[in-house]
């Protein structure tokens, strides 16, 4: 069983790994949305640093939200996924195993970002350490959730849009909850509440969202 | 009676198509019962004064959003474990009338928030989780339309919504869980309501409206795909061309 998911999560890096072009893109779009805000705004230190939480984690839901697309399209084309399907493993596995390798190849390398943009926010060191904090625990449930959404709209016209539909929606707890967290540590209320709820959320949707993601994957494939 | 009968299309459409006048009437003569109550009967305000009168619309659009958004839950449930056709059909003709009375909800909000709160609209727990209801509807919708294979289309649709019907209960809640700057409810099953008797009665008349309302448009349009989907059959051939 572990060693299914293993081979699962494996062969997606591995393939990622040897696209480089398609991995790098998502992480230039977060670098470059975040920077957008302070030319739009205007550079005011003390409004970028209350709003910079807020913009970073909107750009790594927008990030996650565009590599989603191809989370199972290239092996739904070219019929891997079915077989993939009729292993005798759960599909649950799979479906977990996937949403891993997608943290894998895109939440960490926002983790490694993050700190940068944040400093052009003018972020302190400890709201930094916050910052990268809440987006560990965070970017996992978005590649979860997000599993959920490419699963339901494989192989349909359009469905990059769609997914953004379905599925911002259900990012918005992590969203509120991670901003919060960094949020906390200006108005010194502490990070601590709004963590533990982020956590508990990451749980929750470990939980639920690969058993839904394969009862999707089911759906679109049959 | 076996209920199972009528979970046959076939046997659904015609009692559906006698259903709907009366689900349809009643629905009428509650809107102007209730609307006579909210308008001519209830007293005014010493508080809010006038603009009180949007909670008769506000709070019953504001119950069904929720309750339709449950409703369809429950239909997916169903749908997903017994594979029934119908439930699918009713979780999907239930679809956008809770959406409209999302917006219901949200724009009477809007106006009574204005005079009340002096602002269109605050970033609140209640008022954000109803805004996110809005889009999980939205969100339905845009993929049961995106999918052209019917069955396919009741499925993923099943699944999401019922991804989505966790947030009912935030906003349910939120009034308590945070403290909001939307008020807390007026009225409770257990409690003694904290608002006039006449105001109540205006309130429940309206909701049971509503409700009545839902009920009617909801057939017709579950009738309506039935018809669609069903046009394959013999029943719905005799139907629609008049002869065996």
């Amino acid at each position: 069983m572990l060693k299914f998911l293993f081979t699962v999560i494996r062969r997606d890096v591995l393939l990622a790994a040897r696209r480089r072009g398609d991995w790098l893109t998502a992480q230039f779009f977060f670098v470059m949305v975040v920077s957008m805000f302070p030319l739009g705004i205007g550079p005011e230190p003390s409004m970028l640093r209350t709003i910079g939480p807020g913009v970073v984690w909107v750009a790594a839901l927008l990030a996650s939200l565009l590599s989603l697309g191809r989370l199972f399209a290239d092996d739904y084309r070219d019929g891997t996924l079915e077989q993939m399907l009729l292993s005798p493993y759960p599909n649950t596995l799979l479906a977990l195993g996937k949403a891993i390798a997608h943290w894998i190849i895109n939440g960490i390398p926002l983790l490694i970002i993050a700190p940068v943009l944040g400093i052009q926010f003018n972020l302190p060191a400890e709201a930094l350490w916050i910052l990268v904090l809440s987006l560990a625990i965070g970017t996992p449930i978005l590649s979860l959730l997000g599993s959920i959404g490419a699963a339901l709209t494989l192989g349909l016209r359009g469905g990059g849009v769609l997914v953004t539909l379905l599925i911002l929606p259900l990012y918005v707890p992590a969203l509120i909850f991670g901003a919060g967290a960094v949020e906390g540590v200006f108005s010194g209320t502490g990070p601590e509440a709004h963590l533990s709820l982020l956590g508990a959320f990451l749980i929750l949707s470990l939980l639920l969202a690969p058993w839904v993601s394969a009862m999707a994957l089911k759906v679109s494939v049959e | 009676m076996n209920l199972y009968y009528y979970a046959s299309p076939s046997t659904f459409y015609p009692l559906a198509g006698k259903l709907i006048p009366w689900f349809a009437a009643l629905a009428l003569i509650l809107t102007v019962v209730g609307l006579y109550i909210s308008f001519f009967l209830a007293p005014t305000d010493f508080q809010q004064g006038e603009g009180y009168r949007i909670i008769f619309i506000h709070v019953p659009a504001a119950w069904m959003s929720m309750f339709i958004y449950v409703v369809m839950a429950f239909w997916s449930a169903i749908g997903l474990a017994w594979n029934t056709r119908l439930s699918f059909v009713m979780a999907r003709a239930l679809a956008p009338t809770g959406a409209m009375f999302t917006f219901v909800a949200l724009w009477t909000g809007a106006f009574w928030g204005k005079p009340m709160w002096g602002a269109w609209w605050v970033w609140d727990a209640r008022l954000t989780s109803e805004l996110i209801l809005l889009f999980l509807y939205v969100g339905v919708m845009a993929l049961q339309a995106a999918i052209d294979d019917p069955r396919r289309a009741d499925r993923a649709g099943a699944l999401l919504n019922l991804v989505g019907v966790v947030n009912v209960p935030v906003i349910y809640f939120s009034v308590k869980w945070w403290n909001t700057l939307h008020q807390g409810s007026s009225v409770s099953l257990t409690g003694a309501p904290s608002m006039a008797r006449i105001m109540l009665w205006g309130m429940l008349i309206m909701a049971l409206a509503a409700w009545m309302y839902t009920i009617a448009v909801a057939l017709v349009r579950a009738r309506s795909l039935v018809l669609e989907r069903e046009r394959q059959t013999d029943w719905a051939r005799t139907l629609l061309e008049g002869k065996p």
